[in-house]
């Protein structure tokens, strides 16, 4: 534990403080290894942080000089601490963020990197992936460019560049409304309103940025904590497109928000009842509802017609 | 003798002060002068909606008159504070309502506005006048219809960036005929088309309108008549600028626009076509305002704007100006004092095969000897520039450079940009706004903290080595007010040890570091004038004090800890008994 005196002191700590993964001697320049939030055991970094420290006791002064190149390349001094690097995910390079290679974790990446940072295709760690895709749905980007358009492996980071998400929404529409280059029509944003009961605010999502029932219920959940959307999603597959009635009913009463859609046509519909692909056709807008209130929805005579035709 | 001033005399005195960072003094002086002065305050502004309670506000201004209030932190734009965070109204209007029926004004920024909250304005304030929504959203516009139909002498009604669920365009039907009171304005997010027919009706019978603001659906068409109904207006923010006209509605709309002499500032100009760039010419000479944010203008019109823009003071533009575009601004605009250039690409990530450099920004450094504050996205940038940019115009006050790739270097010498950055500090004794990129070391912020006296709002990403950087930063920026931090390699050293200076700051941004849950709860046992936030949306179950924390948002408040926490906001008042005497060592 930290001593108040420690606290107060000046920067100089007790450098194998448990508290802190990143440390920081008294005096001159250190350079120091920034370790990603997102690996879970902190008993690991802890360790490692403590390593990393003694090697940083026999590191030279002239090895900490900030003698980049380019981000990415060799800077000798570094070769020692590359055994840490590997349980962190990684800044993006310049080469990283264009080429998928996981070679080039050398010594010029000084900094490994928090979990709102991924590249999309290069999940480096199983666990890394499953904190950093959490972090970050599709749909929580704000960011909307045609989805035919980006470089496959282009990193993305939450909130990088810092342009306001009413401009990143706003920009999209016009890459939208030009967007004759493509001749793909079918490759731009897709957004519809979600409403909560209870919610004070509204969320927009992107419904072409998900490609199932799944991804769209798991965006949602991030937006709306307490929402759930159980079995729904598992039967947004083609084939199996009709929740029978009492299926509904035992979805409901286990649930306590259910996600329904309001069509063409203005009805209120249970979300999951039709193909993916038709869904995004006729959804015009997204509402969670408390499952009470939707059971009424489900049993609509209207709503199971609609249902038995669209299949 | 008494030498007392007599209240009636101070409270005169006082109707001649207008800023309130005045009044603040002068209620410090002494009781009698505090109670003159809460009593007269008529403009009340709350930059932090948490900072203080709504009915200890409306309990010390009983005249208040305009209530301005802002909500959730700056990183919240760029979607870094999770939804649900915080930032309601509700709680204001309706403490308001009850307490301060007279509140004319209500200016929000960054708010969670529902329609509720926007009916009961309209039914408790009877002479309301002015709604500005800044980067608020929780409301549709239903909520609108409302404070049209409702607010018989509206003077301003003006939504800027708002998401707002677009549920029609018949709330502008609801302006009743006998509303004559508009001045400005300013519908320009929204998306669903309002009957035309309404609209220019609203426009005819508004003598006193200003500043109108057009959403996109409006045609070019449209916009003529609309013109031809307001010449007076002073700023004007187009909506969509390609519909094909003939020739002779063409001619129309030119005619229109040079009849409008007093227009100062122009927006809009979405999807804006390269013939119709001629008919702006005739209001070119007249702007100090210009924002081309969202006109996709590609170089050649733009110059033949720009050139013709010879008393521009505000120039908001996208990076297809490129840094030619910039010299010529340069050269054609020398009352410019303010630059704002946006990335264009979608992502910010250069998709449009522009590359803005440092070039731009030094041509108008040298050329405009009033610019004043800059917003500069690029692809790279050296320390050289910095150092010239530094040199031309040490009257820079807010200088926001944002080099897009994180940690890029001086691109010619390869090393970190802190040398420009110290320049920039040095020269610019006045500097208050400054947001750095690129590769920064320590060294940046030790040279920040030792001359940026007047900095009162710094924005940090990716950058960094160590707590130093954040101590630095916090025993030396006299000033500071606003810090938000984002991607740093800092833990809670230098956070403890400065615990003290955050209570002379509004408030501290940090996601993505270095801090540790511990940390976060010995600063809020030390410190109990600040809430300390931890904004967690994937704690783990249990939360050792070693674990780094996602976001942690801390401001000095006298409200206390605020009620309306979502269960991802961690504060000490939550879990009380969690102490700070067992730091987990796993």
């Amino acid at each position: 534990m930290l001593s108040e005196e420690e606290l107060q002191s000046n920067v100089s700590v007790a450098s194998s403080s448990p508290t802190s993964n990143c440390i920081s001697k008294g005096g001159g320049l250190k350079v120091h290894n920034y370790f990603g939030l997102s690996d879970s055991s902190s008993v690991e970094s802890s360790t490692l942080s403590r390593n990393v420290e003694d090697d940083k006791a026999t590191i030279s002064l002239k090895a900490t000089e900030l003698t980049l190149g380019l981000p990415g390349s060799q800077s000798p001094a570094r070769e020692t601490e590359l055994d840490e690097k590997p349980f962190f995910p990684l800044l993006p390079t310049k080469d990283e963020i264009f080429s998928s290679s996981h070679k080039n974790i050398g010594p010029g990446n000084k900094r490994g990197f928090s979990d709102t940072m991924y590249t999309e295709k290069n999940w480096m760690f199983p666990e890394v992936n499953k904190e950093v895709t959490q972090n970050i749905p599709k749909g929580q980007l704000g960011t909307l460019n045609n989805s035919s358009s980006p470089p496959a492996a282009k990193a993305q980071i939450v909130g990088w560049p810092p342009v306001r998400s009413y401009r990143k929404n706003t920009l999209a529409t016009t890459c939208k409304n030009s967007d004759e280059v493509d001749g793909k029509p079918g490759s731009a944003a897709l957004f519809v309103k979600v409403s909560m009961d209870g919610a004070p605010y509204l969320r927009k999502v992107d419904l072409r940025s998900y490609t199932n029932y799944g991804e769209l219920s798991s965006a949602l959940e991030k937006m709306f904590t307490t929402f759930t959307l159980g079995q729904c999603g598992s039967n947004g597959a083609a084939g199996k497109d009709m929740l029978s009635e009492t299926k509904l009913k035992d979805l409901l009463n286990g649930k306590d928000y259910v996600l329904t859609y309001e069509d063409k046509d203005g009805d209120w519909m249970l979300v999951g009842d039709v193909p993916w692909e038709m869904f995004i056709d006729v959804c015009k807008k997204l509402k969670i509802m408390k499952g009470p209130d939707a059971i009424g929805l489900a049993a609509a005579p209207r709503a199971m017609e609609k249902s038995k035709m669209r299949a | 003798m008494d030498l007392r001033l007599p209240s009636k005399v101070l409270e005169h005195i006082l109707s001649f002060v207008d800023s309130n960072e005045d009044r603040n003094s002068v209620s410090l002086v002494c009781k009698s002068w505090f109670e003159t002065e809460r009593r007269t305050r008529k403009r009340v502004i709350v930059r932090n909606c948490y900072a203080v309670t709504p009915e200890a506000v409306a309990r010390r201004f009983p005249e208040m008159r305009s209530l301005t209030l802002k909500g959730k932190p700056h990183f919240a734009d760029y979607n870094l504070v999770p939804d649900g965070w915080g930032g309601y109204a509700w709680p204001w209007i309706e403490a308001m309502a009850e307490k301060c029926p007279s509140l004319e004004e209500l200016r929000l920024k960054r708010m969670v506005v529902t329609d509720e909250c926007l009916e009961k304005i309209a039914a408790s304030f009877k002479d309301f006048k002015v709604l500005v929504l800044t980067s608020c959203e929780g409301f549709s516009t239903d909520g609108l219809a409302a404070i049209a139909v409702a607010c018989s002498n509206l003077r301003e009604l003006e939504l800027r960036e708002c998401i707002v669920e677009d549920l029609g365009g018949d709330w502008l039907s609801y302006f009743p005929e006998t509303l004559t009171s508009l001045v400005s304005l300013d519908f320009s997010c929204l998306d669903s088309e309002v009957k035309l027919s309404d609209l220019e009706r609203l426009v005819s019978r508004s003598p006193n309108l200003k500043s109108l603001k057009l959403n996109r659906a409006v045609s070019l068409d449209a916009l003529g008549s609309l013109l031809r109904l307001a010449p007076q207006l002073v700023e004007l923010g187009t909506g969509s600028f390609s519909d094909k006209l003939d020739q002779e509605a063409v001619s129309k709309l030119s005619q229109a626009f040079s009849e409008m002499k007093e227009l100062k500032s122009l927006s809009g100009l979405w999807d804006v076509l390269p013939e119709y760039i001629p008919l702006l010419y005739s209001v070119c000479p007249g702007l100090t305002s210009l924002n081309l944010s969202y006109a996709t203008v590609q170089m050649p019109d733009l110059l033949e704007l720009l050139t013709r823009c010879s008393n521009l003071q505000k120039l908001w533009v996208m990076d297809l100006i490129e840094d030619k575009g910039l010299e010529v601004v340069a050269s054609s605009c020398k009352e410019l004092r303010e630059l704002r250039v946006f990335p264009s690409g979608a992502e910010g990530l250069n998709d449009t095969n522009v590359a803005m450099t440092e070039q731009g920004l030094v041509s108008v450094s040298e050329g405009c000897p009033n610019l004043e504050s800059v917003l500069y996205f690029c692809v790279q940038f050296t320390n050289a520039a910095m150092v010239t940019i530094a040199r031309n115009r040490p009257n820079l006050k807010c200088f926001r450079l944002c080099v897009m790739e994180p940690f890029a270097p001086d691109h010619k010498t390869q090393k970190p940009l802190d040398e420009g950055f110290k320049a920039i500090v040095e020269r610019c004794k006045d500097l208050q706004r400054l947001s750095v990129s690129g590769l920064l070391t320590d060294k940046a912020f030790e040279y920040i903290g030792t001359h940026g006296k007047k900095l009162r709002m710094l924005s940090i990403a990716f950058a960094g080595d160590s707590d130093l950087m954040l101590h630095h930063l916090l025993s030396g920026c006299e000033s500071l007010n606003k810090l938000e931090i984002r991607d740093c390699p800092f833990g809670d050293t230098a956070l403890v040890a400065n615990a003290a200076k955050l209570e002379t700051m509004r408030s501290l941004w940090m996601s993505s570091c270095c801090v540790s849950f511990g940390a976060c709860k010995l600063l809020s046992q030390k410190m109990p004038k600040l809430n300390v936030e931890v904004i967690d949306e994937h704690p783990l179950e249990t939360r050792p004090d070693s674990s780094p924390v996602e976001r942690i948002y801390i401001y000095r408040t006298l409200a206390g800890p605020r009620l309306d926490m979502p269960e991802f906001v961690w504060t000490i008042q939550k879990n009380p008994e969690i102490g700070v005497s067992h730091l987990a060592i796993k």
